[in-house]
């Protein structure tokens, strides 16, 4: 038997990033802004996303798809805002992929949406490695969980548009050193957007949202003169 | 956890490769993975053997080619590797680097193939 060396040169994720691509270009073509939240678990990704919803619901369509291992519990407190939530399941899969979004959107009518956000599954290491095909990464970071985060994680941060800071109403009492953080980041992903944000009492939000407006027009703009 | 996921993925898109050409077996399956891919490689390889028994691919040996982090550097107005992943600076001349060049691959590069 010989032997012989065969060129290749493939993406090992080359069907998720396809159906990623696939899903961007129907999301593009059905006018609706898709925004990822990543991060640990427990940092406030629910949370965030119900007054998120809320705030946008009376101007706009918005959605939601949520991912956890177990459980609708997510889904249902989304609910409360009174728009179309979808709970994935992934059982023991640690991550979302682009084959479990398409699936939880075959009945939906992208077209009469403006936003729809995917809460991924609260983990810092295996979502970075999935398109979605969305067009905004947001990830998540508490004060709660230390300032050394970014470092110890480079690949999801890497991977992210923006970050946000949450739970920021607890910053003193957890005595959260916020320019180590920032220091951080900017070691790692120079000149990625910070955002600092409390849900619960509001401060950052109207800055958060009039964020996402904005990223959702200058696409939608984008469209118009293409 | 997830190189299970990329192990699994990995096998379907080298035995398709396989397929159209004219190997009896596959000897090794060639990878380059970037530090910034997520992906740990001992993970990997043990899936990899994991995922490939029974299958046409039982028996190749995954090799794995670790690539560098490198940055466009707007000072120097070069590519530079990064020393550290973690610190976004061009090891010449300190500038911040924000312009990833490579260094999340997580590509299938080829095959070694034993034809009769």
């Amino acid at each position: 038997m010989t032997s012989r060396i065969v060129q290749v040169r493939q993406n090992i994720l080359k069907k998720n990033d396809l159906l990623a691509g696939e899903l961007r270009a129907r999301f593009e073509r059905a006018g609706v802004y898709v925004v990822s939240l990543v991060s640990s678990p427990g940092s406030g990704k629910t949370t965030l996303l119900e007054h998120t919803l809320a705030a946008l619901a009376p101007t706009a369509r918005v959605a939601a798809l949520v991912g956890d291992l177990a459980t609708d519990r997510d889904a249902d407190r989304l609910k409360k805002a009174g728009v179309p939530v979808r709970q994935i399941t992934t059982g023991t899969v640690c991550h979302l992929d682009a084959s479990m979004v398409d699936d939880a959107l075959r009945d939906w009518r992208l077209e009469e949406l403006d936003f729809l956000f995917v809460e991924n599954v609260g983990n810092l290491v295996c979502p970075a490695s999935y398109d979605l095909g969305e067009h905004m990464r947001v990830v998540l970071l508490s004060v709660t969980e230390g300032e050394d985060k970014p470092l110890k994680y480079p690949t999801i941060f890497n991977t992210a548009d923006m970050a946000l800071i949450t739970k920021i109403d607890l910053a003193d009492a957890v005595g959260f050193e916020r320019s180590e953080v920032v220091r951080n980041l900017e070691e790692l992903r120079p000149g990625l957007h910070v955002l600092d944000v409390s849900a619960r009492s509001g401060v950052g939000m109207p800055s958060w949202i009039a964020r996402l407006c904005a990223a959702r027009h200058s696409i939608a703009s984008e469209r118009v003169r293409t | 956890m997830h190189e299970l996921s990329i192990a699994l993925e990995l096998a379907d898109v080298a035995s398709a490769e396989a397929e159209r050409t004219a190997a009896t077996r596959v000897i090794a399956v060639h990878v380059k993975v970037g530090p910034l891919s997520g992906v740990v490689k001992d993970a990997l390889l043990f899936s990899f053997d994991a995922v490939i028994e029974g299958t046409s691919l039982a028996g190749a040996r995954l090799l794995i080619e670790e690539t560098q982090v490198r940055t466009w550097c707007p000072r120097c107005r070069r590519e530079q590797a990064l020393l550290d992943v973690s610190r976004r600076r061009c090891p010449v001349c300190e500038s911040p680097t924000p312009r990833l060049i490579s260094g999340d691959e997580l590509q299938l590069v080829g095959l070694e193939i034993g034809t009769a």
